[in-house]
């Protein structure tokens, strides 16, 4: 009895030190947590995209819902590589079958592991499953470890030295900050020039990209998905003529559409001294709106998505997503007329 | 594969359960199997060492053997016939023989181990000799990789030859479990150096399962986690901040930094021990202690008493008493006696023995001049200390302080002091610096940096140097109760609850405040590199 006391004890405390040494992601690096909040899903989506920041920063769902009816999902996080992506659409199929997968290539210029932080960023949200599995091993570094994923306490352990109010605050209970996967920015830093890219000794995407490129095609025809690939409009990091042949003549040899939006940025509407956050980067909520209002129109015209609005039940879903996004788009602005800057990003409390 | 890694925990884990499964008689095998897989970790022609030291010994060993056997029958034989004097000749024909087995033995072992680790030494001190005369040809050095643990399992091999020789020792026959007793993995790599004698009893024992020794076991093994991680590795950064640039810490960083490579190197080396002993333990086997609180030794003499125990025990047996009696020094000490006087005659044999074991100690810890330095020091001041021996033993009879706690607590204080100094050698590049920022500790008067926050620029932070305090004032509290016996009985000796409440907390320790993982370097056992 007292043999099973102590196990127990020492599991429970194990657990409870995990909970309080893992980031919470709740006052900055809110993308963090964009991987984890997908669980929250209650119904399923017609448009899933896949990728990095330019997936989560310039395209609103809730956009797409109010415009066209549209119901989609981002499962974006920073510098998602490739085979990241692919394990995340894998698993995304074990949970649902949307209409139309789209993925974001700007990770085909990686073909190896980056950079730890990001990695947890990606993979520490997940939920355990062969994906998630095979995803921590193809993404480690030399310096990671399989069993500090396992064991997340293993990594995060040397945090009892910067812990927060927010650490014990956030230890059941996290903040609301996505839409759909959409972290929203409502302030501006207009873009100035925007530098040449430096050349590269090599413009050729490497055979491991394009092995995990082939296995999203192969995914969604099996599963009848339609994927779309996509270069987003973001000005920075640089995207080489050379890369764009790759892929105009991979999507073409595959029969699989490409469209890259940095060539329709006039068409879009976007005006880079107003609509970006970060110098051309990533756009801002106004730029966002703008590029899913066009994206939608183009999966409309090309694509038979139907109209959700009509159903009762994603309506009641939706209308609450909308509530959330409005009121986080006033808090936004208020803030910034209040500070000046962003504070709080208008999240709010939620109870896990 | 370090100690504090996943990957030595999970092996452990692998070769502990694998252990208690297969059949008794075969699970000294398991062990020889894991030790060679553990060490071909490092690389697997390093194997060619460990066997070739196990061949040569085994083959020397059963040359002695069969001499031994020849001798007994032949004069078994002609017992009859054989007067006291013929007996004796014979017996000195047949150790001449087997002495040439065991110097064929020394040399072929002590040779690969003075290649590997002194041949770059010596091209060095030639070429620096070859400069100072004004020549210009310079030798290259070798690429020579020193096997792991070399300096271990190599003197524990020697031991047991040597062991053999003087007949103090049984043969082991089986060459199998001669190889378990030179590789064993726990000690492999850092020591205790074991007795043949003494590890033998218990080695290849076939082990039932006995709880207690397992949690007993498991218990040093985390302790020796706690002083690795919690202590060693996380005073590591202000040790290497202060010795890297002694160009800008002098003074009091010098003192500073004695004083934390003193508490780095202790927690270090006696927990990578507590680990040894405590994986042995887990598997039923009894290994050597190799520390018996070395920093309560009230001079340098009981100090190495007390400390590497059996490095000590080593050189004093295979070493200092060998020379001591050996032929040329009987000789010198008759010379000495009718030349010098009788006192100085008896005392010169063990100033030159003494004086040969700390140069070849302090030769076994490094191949480089701070190591000869530092060990030819330890061996003067043993020295001195010993002819001041009758002048301390006045001045406590004259001012009665013999007894007395603040004494011993000076005297104490002292010697930690005196060996922090002395381990000076061992931190800096050469000797000129190390002598240097010894000189800054009185010269250089910055002791105002204890106070002015400059000891939070060193590369740890003040939950570092908390963590540390409290983790050096448990291994006091720790070392203060060893007094009264094992700790871990005494802890055995409480209520359950209790029990498990220390285990529950050394481990939380080590999982949240241990030094490991990303963003710190994981940090070699420093013994390891011996």
């Amino acid at each position: 009895m007292i043999l099973i006391t102590a196990i127990l004890l020492c599991i429970v405390s194990l657990y409870l030190a995990q909970k309080l040494l893992m980031p919470k992601y709740s006052t900055e690096i809110f993308e963090g947590a964009l991987i984890e909040d997908y669980y929250n899903e209650t119904t399923d989506h017609q448009v899933v995209f896949i990728g990095d920041c330019e997936v989560y920063e310039n395209f609103s769902p809730v956009t797409l819902w109010e415009e066209y009816g549209i119901t989609s999902y981002i499962r974006g996080s920073s510098q998602q590589l490739i085979w990241q992506s692919y394990y995340l659409m894998e698993e995304t199929l074990s949970y649902e079958k949307p209409d139309i997968i789209v993925f974001n290539v700007l990770s085909m210029q990686y073909d190896e592991p980056q950079n730890e932080a990001y990695n947890r960023m990606t993979l520490d949200g997940m939920k355990w499953s062969g994906a998630k599995a095979q995803s921590i091993s193809a993404s480690m570094t030399e310096e990671e470890s399989f069993l500090e994923y396992l064991f997340p306490l293993l990594r995060y352990h040397s945090r009892w030295s910067e812990l927060t109010a927010d650490d014990i605050t956030y230890m059941f209970s996290k903040k609301e900050m996505f839409h759909s996967g959409y972290l929203m920015r409502v302030d501006t830093k207009a873009a100035g020039s925007i530098p040449e890219g430096k050349v590269l000794d090599d413009y050729q995407f490497s055979d491991v990209c394009y092995e995990y490129l082939d296995k999203m095609v192969e995914l969604c025809e099996k599963e009848g998905v339609q994927l779309i690939l996509i270069k987003a409009p973001s000005l920075y990091p640089y995207w080489y003529d050379e890369w764009e042949e790759q892929m105009e003549s991979y999507a073409k040899e595959k029969g699989v559409p490409y469209v890259n939006y940095l060539e329709e940025i006039a068409e879009i509407g976007l005006d880079f001294s107003q609509d970006t956050y970060d110098g051309g980067l990533h756009l801002n909520l106004s730029g966002a709106e703008k590029m899913s209002k066009y994206f939608g129109a183009w999966l409309k015209d090309n694509y038979d998505l139907s109209d959700q609005r009509e159903d009762e039940t994603l309506a009641g879903v939706w209308a609450e997503k909308t509530d959330f996004y409005e009121k986080m788009k006033d808090d936004q602005y208020r803030e910034l007329e209040e500070y000046g800057y962003l504070k709080s990003y208008g999240a709010r409390e939620v109870i896990e | 594969m370090l100690f504090t890694s996943y990957s030595f925990i999970l092996f452990l884990l692998v070769v502990f359960i694998l252990y208690y499964c297969i059949p008794k008689i075969y699970r000294w095998v398991l062990l020889l199997l894991a030790s060679y897989f553990f060490y071909a970790q490092a690389g697997a022609s390093l194997l060619m060492f460990l066997l070739g030291t196990t061949i040569s010994t085994y083959i020397v060993s059963m040359q002695i053997l069969r001499l031994s056997n020849i001798q007994k029958a032949y004069i078994a034989e002609n017992k009859a016939i054989l007067d006291k004097t013929a007996k004796k000749e014979y017996k000195a024909k047949i150790k001449k023989k087997q002495w040439r087995w065991l110097l064929v033995c020394l040399f072929f072992n002590f040779g690969i181990l003075a290649i590997f680790k002194y041949t770059n030494f010596a091209i060095d001190n030639v070429n620096n000799l070859i400069a100072v005369f004004g020549g210009t040809k310079q030798f290259s050095f070798l690429d020579l990789v020193l096997p792991m643990g070399i300096s271990f399992y190599m003197f524990q091999t020697m031991g047991y030859i040597i062991d053999v020789y003087r007949g103090t020792a049984k043969v082991e026959r089986n060459i199998g479990k001669l190889a378990l007793f030179v590789s064993f993995f726990p000690q492999l790599i850092q020591g205790p150096i074991s007795r043949y004698n003494d590890l033998s009893r218990t080695l290849f024992e076939p082990h039932a399962f006995d709880s207690s020794n397992v949690w007993f076991g498991f218990q040093r093994i985390l302790w020796g986690f706690f002083k690795k991680l919690v202590i060693a590795d996380r005073i590591l950064p202000a040790v290497n901040t202060i010795i890297q640039a002694p160009e800008e810490y002098q003074g009091a960083y010098v003192l500073a930094g004695m004083v934390f490579y003193a508490i780095q190197l202790f927690a270090d080396f006696t927990g990578g021990i507590d680990i040894v002993i405590g994986i042995g333990q887990i598997f039923g086997i009894e290994i050597a202690e190799n520390f018996n609180r070395p920093y309560f030794s009230k001079n340098i003499t009981e100090y190495w008493r007390r400390w590497h125990i059996t490095m000590g025990t080593w050189f004093k047996d295979y070493l200092f008493y060998p020379i001591s009696i050996c032929k040329p020094m009987r000789k010198l000490s008759k010379w000495s006696r009718n030349h010098l006087g009788e006192a100085l005659g008896r005392k010169l044999p063990v100033y030159i023995s003494t004086l040969v074991v700390w140069f070849v100690t302090g030769l076994w810890h490094g191949a480089s001049w701070n190591f000869i330095t530092w060990g030819v020091l330890n061996g003067v001041i043993i020295l001195i200390s010993g002819e001041c021996a009758p002048l301390y033993k006045w001045f406590h009879k004259r001012f009665h302080v013999e007894n007395k706690l603040w004494y011993a607590a000076f005297q104490i204080l002292r010697t930690f002091l005196l060996m922090s100094s002395l381990r000076l050698l061992d931190c800096y590049r050469d000797v000129g610096t190390s002598f240097k920022m010894f000189g800054t500790l009185f010269s250089n008067w910055n002791y105002e940096v204890f106070f002015n926050g400059s000891m939070l620029k060193l590369g740890i932070s003040v939950a570092d140097y908390i963590v540390v305090l409290l983790g050096v004032l448990l291994l006091l509290f720790v070392s203060l109760r060893q007094r009264k016996g094992s700790v871990r009985q005494q802890i055995a000796a409480k209520p359950i609850a209790i029990n498990f409440m220390v285990v529950y907390l050394l481990l939380m320790a080590i999982i949240i405040l241990g030094a490991y993982g990303i963003g710190y370097d994981a940090s070699q056992f420093i013994y390891n590199q011996f």
